[in-house]
């Protein structure tokens, strides 16, 4: 096995391109995960009829089944079956934003079970609005608490993304894996990707890290 | 500072009517009746798991009562009219009646996330419709009467837990109660801070029209300011006196609930 330097700054580009798809994915997801997790949340936590236990089933049915067997389904049996021509990229922001939303809506859920009745007491006593509860004193409490959490499914997102390279996503791996076919640098191309991968994760960890020390002040 | 609130009704402001409180098999609250006059200052002592701070809870509408009416102002707390019967009250009934209640809570509960004038200002404008700048003008009169003007933008957690419940304690009246509810408000404190918050509630009580219920284990605060003092045992009254009668009361009496109460204070008394 022979360390090709040549191959590696001529790789450069192509999977620098692959790794700023990889982290618009992995942006891009987190908001929806963020999003609708907390959506999920509330749902369950407030017993909204009928949606409340399809949440129920749907986070049931997300967890149960592989995050690649869902970019199948969603990519080449529903999508086609709606008929809306959503691109592999946005199919992959989507399923991981959507099955990522299934665990961080958990998060959410400790994080409000965590307020101290006192809180919900006091906002009653004080005869504050049912939404002005939600939005004034909970919500502000609980959501900075779970940061840290949801940092670390970001984490776990990021390093899920070459999955999508089963749909055609361009990702870091996509990108990695066309380098090595056309070249057959295929050690250069994977170790790279890799060790982007390896570099971004360690730095983000470090960045969770410190956001639990300082929630944990809170 | 003084601060009146108009009375519209003459009959009691509090009212107990055969009030049931059970928490599955266990009773609570037995068949319980009383009546508390308008600005009326009146304290429930007793053991613990005797019923005192399920009172107050039932008032707030923290509790679901089992069976029976509160009424407050006259008007049925938890219930409405309805077809010449009482039915469930619903959520804007609710909302409606509370308006006329707050109350204080041993642990202080402020909201950590919002500075010490938010806390006080956050109701009045969000519940009463206030606009900001009457609430805040309102708040720092408050927080000048509890002695905290100078923590208008501090957090909660830099104060101490007297300072809290002072902060509590300004947060309710800026709903300008009729009826304000003290529940234990002392005991998380640190001995050193109990008669400062004492003396403020004592001062609030004499300059003001309001009604207290107060649950408290200080015994020479409630016979400093209560007007009657009630003693509880196992969901029961077993006595309701003003508190020169109850604390002194030198008569020998053979009634075993004389007996209870005496044994209550020397307790509690000893303790001190």
């Amino acid at each position: 096995m022979v360390w090709d330097r040549g191959a590696v700054s001529d790789s450069f580009p192509l999977l620098l391109a692959g790794l700023v798809v990889t982290l618009e994915i992995t942006v891009l997801g987190s908001l929806l995960a963020y999003v609708l997790g907390l959506v999920f949340a509330l749902i369950r936590r407030l017993r909204v009829p009928v949606l409340n236990q399809a949440v129920y089933l749907f986070v049931e049915f997300i967890r149960s089944t592989p995050l690649l067997v869902q970019v199948f389904v969603f990519f080449w049996v529903l999508q086609p079956a709606v008929g809306l021509p959503i691109s592999a990229f946005a199919s992959g922001v989507i399923v991981i934003g959507v099955h990522y939303a299934c665990y961080t809506s958990e998060v959410y859920r400790a994080g409000i079970e965590a307020i101290p009745q006192g809180q919900w007491e006091a906002a009653t006593a004080l005869n504050l609005p049912r939404t002005r509860v939600w939005s004034g004193v909970i919500l502000p409490q609980s959501v900075p608490r779970v940061v840290p959490a949801l940092g670390n499914y970001t984490i776990s997102m990021f390093k899920e993304t070459p999955l999508l390279l089963a749909i055609g996503v361009q990702d870091l791996l996509n990108r990695a894996k066309e380098y090595g076919a056309e070249t057959f640098s295929v050690t250069e191309a994977y170790t790279m990707a890799g060790a982007f991968f390896l570099v971004i994760s360690y730095v983000a960890s470090l960045l969770v890290r410190r956001l639990e020390s300082r929630v944990g002040q809170l | 500072m003084s601060v009146n609130y108009e009375q519209s009704f003459n009959g009691p402001m509090i009212q107990f009517d055969n009030v049931v409180k059970r928490f599955g098999q266990l009773t609570v609250l037995e068949d319980l009746n009383f009546d508390v006059a308008p600005g009326e200052f009146v304290t429930l002592i007793g053991p613990s798991g005797s019923g005192k701070t399920t009172i107050l809870r039932l008032l707030m509408t923290l509790e679901k009562l089992t069976e029976g009416t509160i009424y407050v102002g006259g008007e049925p707390l938890s219930h409405l009219h309805k077809d010449d019967k009482l039915v469930e009250a619903n959520e804007k009934h609710l909302r409606e009646a509370r308006k006329k209640i707050g109350m204080v809570f041993q642990q202080f509960n402020l909201f950590p996330n919002m500075k010490v004038l938010r806390n006080i200002t956050e109701a009045p404008v969000r519940s009463l419709g206030r606009s900001r700048d009457e609430a805040e003008k309102r708040g720092s009169e408050l927080l000048e009467m509890v002695g905290l003007s100078d923590k208008v933008d501090a957090h909660p957690s830099q104060l101490s837990g007297g300072q809290q419940q002072r902060v509590a304690i300004a947060r309710a009246l800026a709903m300008e109660p009729k009826v304000l509810l003290l529940d234990e408000v002392t005991s998380a404190l640190d001995p050193e801070l109990v008669t400062g918050v004492l003396h403020l509630l004592k001062e609030i009580a004499e300059t003001t029209d309001i009604t207290f219920l107060c649950v408290t284990h200080e015994m020479q605060f409630a016979r400093d300011v209560s007007d009657r003092v009630m003693m509880f045992d196992s969901g029961h009254v077993i006595e309701d006196a003003h508190p020169d009668k109850l604390f002194t009361d030198p008569d020998p009496d053979p009634d075993p609930d004389h007996e209870r109460t005496r044994e209550f204070l020397h307790a509690v008394l000893d303790r001190g």
